[in-house]
């Protein structure tokens, strides 16, 4: 099973990066950009787990180690079962 | 007293952590290697400034479950003395033994460059060889130095004076110029609300020689010998050593990764 977790800081902190990057999206001309977030990406292989296994293992996982729970926020979903 | 020096992969202060403790403040010196789940008997732990593990993931999010950080956190738990510089401090965030994170500097640059910082709480294990108010001139090395804690934690760390140095102009005032990173509260070092775990990112080990253009550093070394003497009762306190001993080298480097 193969799963997309996606880590990226929670609303209320601010995103130098991501405003540098809409900034650098407005000077190319594209005004309707609004905002811009950044994050990372995992892509998580799992080996002899069922989807209620996945559920309770993949949360964990984010949470002690892929995320800072005080900074930053995740989602996930199974992309390959 | 006896002071270890933790190196993980990717440290790089160590040696002059090493040689300041023992060549400059007299110290027994040991160093501490992740791997080994061992401290020595040591009465304060450094966690040195560097590139632990790359700064993969989050800078200092691998080092804290390096086998040696369950014992460091048993020894802060105990009430053992911890010091975080830079890196470490990032290290001491992550593994929950202080509170708060770090998020990139404000202006997206690494940062290497000395910096003003005031003593605001000097009733402590690591700034008691100060005066409050007093400015110190440290250098800073560092990309994730943008200290952040939500607003009630950021608010429980002034009441309970937590904050134990502010990054500030050569006059001591608190601008957002001289707040080189963007840390709320201008926040360049703190404490656990027990005292004894301590976390800044300038590096004090990197101004406690003339030729490098600083000895500031040394008022958290000597503090940190003031208040371990203290508690040992073995001498009283005094202030920060000026004279320098003769230089013994260092230990080769212990172990491989």
């Amino acid at each position: 099973m193969k799963v997309r977790i996606l880590v990226s800081l929670k609303p209320s902190v601010l995103d130098p990066q991501g405003q540098t990057v809409r900034n650098a999206l407005h000077t190319l001309g594209y005004k309707s950009v609004k905002d811009v977030r950044q994050g990372k990406v995992f892509e998580v292989e799992l080996e002899d787990v069922d989807r209620s296994e996945a559920e309770k293992i993949i949360p964990e996982i984010a949470d002690k180690v892929l995320a800072n729970p005080i900074i930053e926020k995740f989602t996930w979903e199974i992309i390959e079962s | 007293m006896k002071f270890g020096v933790v190196v993980f992969p990717g440290s790089n202060c160590d040696y002059d952590t090493f040689h300041v403790l023992q060549n400059v403040m007299g110290q027994e010196t040991v160093f501490l290697w992740h791997k080994e789940p061992d401290l020595k008997n040591v009465d304060c732990v450094v966690l040195p400034g560097g590139f632990s593990y790359g700064d993969y993931l989050r800078s200092g999010a691998i080092a804290r479950f390096s086998p040696i950080m369950a014992e460091v956190k048993k020894f802060a738990q105990a009430g053992g003395l911890v010091l975080g510089i830079c890196n470490g401090f990032q290290i001491l965030l992550e593994a929950g033994l202080l509170p708060g994170a770090m998020l990139r500097n404000k202006n997206l640059k690494f940062l290497c460059q000395p910096v003003y910082i005031r003593i605001e709480n000097n009733k402590t294990a690591f700034s008691n060889a100060g005066k409050k108010g007093q400015v110190l001139k440290i250098p800073i090395a560092h990309f994730d130095g943008n200290y952040y804690a939500p607003p009630d934690l950021l608010a429980e760390l002034e009441k309970n004076n937590q904050i134990v140095f502010r990054y500030c102009d050569a006059e001591g005032q608190l601008t957002e110029e001289a707040n080189v990173n963007g840390s709320l509260h201008s926040i360049a070092g703190l404490m656990n609300r027990e005292g004894n775990v301590l976390g800044m990112m300038p590096h004090p080990e990197r101004a406690a020689e003339k030729i490098l253009g600083s000895e500031d550093g040394k008022v958290i070394f000597q503090s940190m010998i003031n208040y371990l003497e203290k508690k040992a009762g073995t001498r009283k306190k005094k202030k920060v050593v000026t004279t320098r001993p003769a230089i013994s080298p260092l230990p080769p480097l212990i172990g491989t990764c």
